[in-house]
């Protein structure tokens, strides 16, 4: 299951998520009682589809920003869950955090009340690329956030990263994964920075106040993330993430394994066997549809066969395990190979490093 | 005294004459002026500039086809005339059709806009129109604009024609100032047709027009004998033998009569319906007691300029095709066949007279049939003689032999530049870049010169009007002939990707600018075609020989970083939009590059604009 935030502190010019500020937002939606709102469309849910509910596996809180509900408020939503639907035993329950809304007391709160991961936004060690992005914490906050997320007790702790800001170097980008392994996290999500249309930076950009962060740099940047995480233990098991054995994300493997979930909040996405839907994006008008118990879903899509083989390959491809060889087609897996773009590990078809730099590639040419 | 009627108007009250100027210059509207003045159109259905028919001409502000009004004028020496205006086109590559307006005349009006003074094409007809031995009235018109130089510009013409400057008349068309004035000069000055009324029916077609309604209107000027209804013509150069269904004169509406005597110009219907059937300066006689010599001056059209035609959306094809067909219809000079092409799929190799006509058929395509084009670099025509003595004409560069050549020879024009003294040496410096040699030079007045070069129609194919205007800042006129063909060191360039020849981009060059072509074709194509997933080199090859190259540096990023529970939707629509978009792109061997690349790639190497 997956939980939306939509709240921040502040908003950061690089995102184009679907979150909103205190100020953007006004007195339309209490942030100190969304959790009750949240609560209410699981119940509904869960009363509307009975048929599908099952015990969860996964729990990933995301935002947005979830700490701004307080270790109560978050606890209130793992407890409506709970309630709801059951959580299995062995369940993995993250929620993302910002490195300076966090203290040893909340994580503590957030431990016992069943929280197992954090997922902290990084993003960088640079002060000059953490200017550019508009992110408010300090360079040292993530690297404190994490030792303190595991002495709260979390055994598994990711950390965020992007890569190719304009202004960052070879340099900045080391010394963050230097910092990263310094901090002793079980996993690492690096992300290069896409200047998303509609967003400030897009406009800095297009003014030429920042300059557009270049593929081939990126590129290369993706290189030095990946050769310093392999050294230090850690894998990649999708394009952009990378984790110490037993540190992948379930719920994460979830999407590229095209498992089914439900989204729960504003402007979430689910998927339940072969329909996908997606609630209204606006917390307003997310809240008010709860309140008079009406399904907050805005639009949803029956997949066809043809389209569920063409997400199957766009997910399962981007993942180190890769995709049987039998469902793909031997004449395009061939000439892959042969381009130096995927290998065939027993019956797998996996990226090559060069492969995973050109996924989006292999992958148009996988579903011709 | 009766009003001269069609088909019995005595010769000695004709005057046969046609209006020699430059676009914008005011033809039209001395056209016009003339029509309200001598009365056959009143002002109120007065539609402005009423002889340019075609919307394209109207907005170009010139003449392609030329028509032929006959005016009834009572002058002041108190005779009934009959003025027939022949209108004449009014640019380069209908050189021809011009010639064969002014034969149909007797006398031409040099129109020169007063505050410009006479430009290139204008000269070139006025020559022309000398050398057919018509009596020319010169006229400054617009002298009613504060930038008017009249005095200037009378010198300028006295000078070139060789009369006194007080003969220059002056008027102005759009107020009328003068008008009348001309009208009678053309009576007093312009000499009556003479020709032979009992001998054999002779006349010259000057004009052939296709109208979806009536068939081919040809226009005809009689020589000799008398063309009537109930009788059957001959066309003298094919022996063709049609049926007449109807005889007339243009007042400005078509008025059908008995038939046109000697001296007389109207119009035919035979019921045919393509202008080929009925051609520009073929001769028209009786069938029966039909006269056994034409009128000298006939010629077949000769295409010069070719170029390929394809639709940008390939689905257009057969309406390309059938637009083609129809203009056809209408113009005795296009020719096509069909022709295929790696880089732009299904489309036709299209020879023209020379640029303009090239642009008037791409345009009238485009907006009669609703179609968008996109053309291949023009080129012109080759004789090819090979080291076994063979020979072949090459009007593609496809065609152009593999195997050794022992010469090869190309078109020359012989040009004529009108320009400020000012830029003498920058356009002399132009010529010379393309392979001009200077025939002579004349100064019109103090700071007007007339040049004149012999230049290789190639060149003036590549650019080198823009080129012209661009360097006197629009001040220069230009005007050229098709004279001959001379022998040049011609070689054909490949540009290869990926090892791959793209055929749209192939070009016969002259050796020494092979290596300037082939380094802006490969820099072009390399800002436009995207980076594939390994390296492209770009190459322009004569032969086997490689002599320049780009590179296209392998992509090495094509991933988006995220794709999470909320992406998938958006991201797959993303994909099947790229998988409908990769139906469009044009494989050139293992290289992917969009349909826009070419065309942007031949667009901005498009044709000069005149």
């Amino acid at each position: 299951m997956y939980v939306h935030v939509p709240f921040c502190a502040s908003r950061c010019g690089y995102c184009d998520f679907n979150t909103y500020t205190a100020t953007e937002l006004g007195d339309s939606v209490r942030r100190d009682r969304f959790h009750e709102v949240l609560a209410a469309e699981i119940a509904h849910a869960t009363r509307s589809r009975p048929q599908e509910t099952r015990p969860v596996d996964t729990v990933f809180v995301g935002g947005g920003t979830p700490t701004l509900l307080g270790a109560t408020g978050l606890a209130a939503v793992l407890d409506a869950i709970r309630d709801e639907l059951g959580l299995a035993a062995d369940a993995e329950v993250t929620t993302e955090a910002n490195p300076d809304s966090v203290d040893p007391a909340l994580l503590e709160d957030l431990r016992s009340a069943g929280y197992t991961r954090i997922s902290l936004g990084m993003q960088s060690s640079s002060p000059a690329v953490l200017r550019v992005l508009d992110r408010t914490h300090s360079p040292g906050a993530s690297v404190r956030a994490a030792k303190d997320a595991r002495r709260a007790g979390f055994d598994h702790v990711n950390l965020d990263l992007i890569y190719g800001t304009p202004g960052e170097t070879d340099d900045d980008l080391r010394r963050s994964l230097d910092d990263v392994m310094e901090s002793g996290v079980d996993h690492v999500s690096a992300y290069a920075l896409i200047v998303e249309d509609g967003t400030p930076l897009a406009r800095r950009v297009r003014s030429g106040e920042v300059p557009r962060p270049d593929d081939d740099v990126a590129a290369e940047r993706y290189g030095i993330v990946d050769s310093m995480l392999s050294e230090a233990g850690m894998a990649w098991y999708e394009v952009s993430n990378w984790a110490r054995p037993g540190g992948e994300c379930r719920h994460n493997l979830g999407y590229w394994h095209d498992d089914d979930w439900w989204g729960i909040g504003p402007g979430a996405h689910s998927h339940v066997g072969g329909r996908r839907w997606w609630n209204v994006k606006h917390p307003r008008t997310y809240a008010e549809r709860v309140a008079v118990g009406e399904s907050p879903e805005q639009d949803g899509e029956q997949l066809s066969a043809e389209e569920r083989r063409m997400e199957g390959i766009m997910l399962g491809m981007r993942l180190a395990e890769g995709l049987g060889a039998s469902g793909l087609d031997t004449e395009t897996v061939r000439e892959l190979e042969s381009d130096g773009l995927v290998e065939l590990t027993g019956d797998r078809v996996v990226l090559t490093f060069r492969g995973r730099l050109l996924a989006d590639a292999v992958i148009r040419r996988l579903v011709d | 005294m009766p009003v001269p009627q069609p088909g019995s108007t005595d010769p000695a009250v004709i005057r046969n004459f046609c209006i020699i100027a430059h676009i914008d210059h005011g033809k039209s509207t001395l056209a016009d002026r003339m029509l309200q003045q001598t009365g056959v159109v009143d002002d109120r259905s007065m539609r402005a500039q009423y002889l340019d028919r075609m919307d394209i001409e109207r907005e170009r502000g010139i003449t392609i086809k030329s028509q032929a009004v006959r005016l009834p004028f009572s002058a002041d020496d108190g005779g009934d005339y009959v003025l027939n205006m022949i209108d004449t086109p009014g640019h380069v590559d209908f050189t021809y059709e011009v010639s064969r307006s002014l034969a149909a005349c007797e006398g031409a009006v040099l129109l020169v806009d007063a505050a410009q003074g006479i430009e290139a094409q204008t000269l070139a007809n006025l020559y022309l129109a000398l050398e057919n031995d018509l009596t020319i009235i010169p006229v400054l018109n617009k002298i009613d604009l504060p930038a008017a130089q009249p005095e200037k510009y009378a010198a300028e013409l006295a000078h070139i024609i060789g009369c006194s400057p007080d003969d220059v008349l002056k008027v102005s068309a759009k107020t009328g100032v003068g008008v009348h004035e001309l009208l009678e000069t053309i009576v007093r000055e312009i000499p009556p047709p003479v020709g032979h009324a009992d001998k054999p029916a002779r006349a010259m077609i000057f004009d052939s027009v296709y109208d979806t309604y009536r068939g081919v209107i040809t226009y005809i000027r009689v020589i000799d004998g008398h063309i009537s209804t109930r009788e059957r013509i001959q066309m003298m150069s094919t022996g063709a033998i049609h049926e007449l269904l109807e005889v007339g004169v243009i007042s400005p509406e078509p008025v059908p009569g008995k038939g046109l005597g000697v001296g007389e110009v109207g119009y035919l219907i035979t019921g045919v319906k393509d202008v080929r059937q009925s051609r520009v300066g073929d001769t028209i006689t009786s069938e029966r007691k039909g006269a056994t010599e034409a009128l000298g001056g006939y010629r077949d059209p000769k295409p010069m300029v070719f170029s390929g035609l394809y639709p940008i959306d390939g689905s257009d094809y057969p309406e390309l095709r059938d637009a083609l067909d129809k203009l056809k219809l209408n113009d005795a000079a296009l020719v096509y066949e069909p022709e295929t092409s790696l880089a732009l799929g299904f489309g036709f190799r299209c020879g023209f007279l020379g640029l303009l006509h090239m642009e008037i058929v791409r345009e009238r395509l485009e907006r009669e049939a609703d179609l968008d084009l996109i053309s291949t670099a023009p080129n012109v025509i080759y004789r090819v003689v090979l080291d076994d003595g063979g020979e072949i004409v090459v009007t593609n560069p496809s065609e152009f032999p593999t195997q050794k050549v022992s010469s090869i020879f190309e078109p020359i024009v012989k040009s004529t530049i009108i320009l400020p003294s000012e830029f003498v040496g920058t356009v002399m410096e132009l010529c010379q870049q393309r392979r001009g040699t200077l025939l002579g030079m004349d100064y019109l007045s103090e700071d007007r010169v007339e040049m004149r070069y012999t230049l290789p129609l190639a060149e003036i194919v590549f650019d080198f009007f823009d080129q012209l205007k661009s360097r006197t800042r629009g001040y220069a006129s230009l005007d050229y002939d098709v004279t001959g063909e001379h022998e040049a060191d011609l070689v054909k360039v490949d540009i290869l990707l990926h090892g791959d020849p793209v055929d749209a981009f192939s070009a016969i060059v002259h050796r020494d600018k092979a290596m300037a072509y082939g380094t802006m074709m490969t820099a072009k194509l390399k800002e436009l075609i995207p980076r594939q997933q390994f390296e492209v080199p770009i190459q322009a090859a004569i032969g086997s020989r490689v002599i320049t190259r780009e590179t296209i540096r392998a992509i090495r990023k094509d991933v988006l970083a995220k794709c999470y529970g909320g992406d998938i939707t958006r991201k797959r629509k993303l994909l099947e939009k790229q998988k409908e978009g990769k139906k469009r792109m044009k494989m050139v061997g293992r290289v992917e590059v969009p349909q826009e690349a070419f065309i942007a790639a031949l667009s901005t190497s498009d044709a000069p604009k005149k």
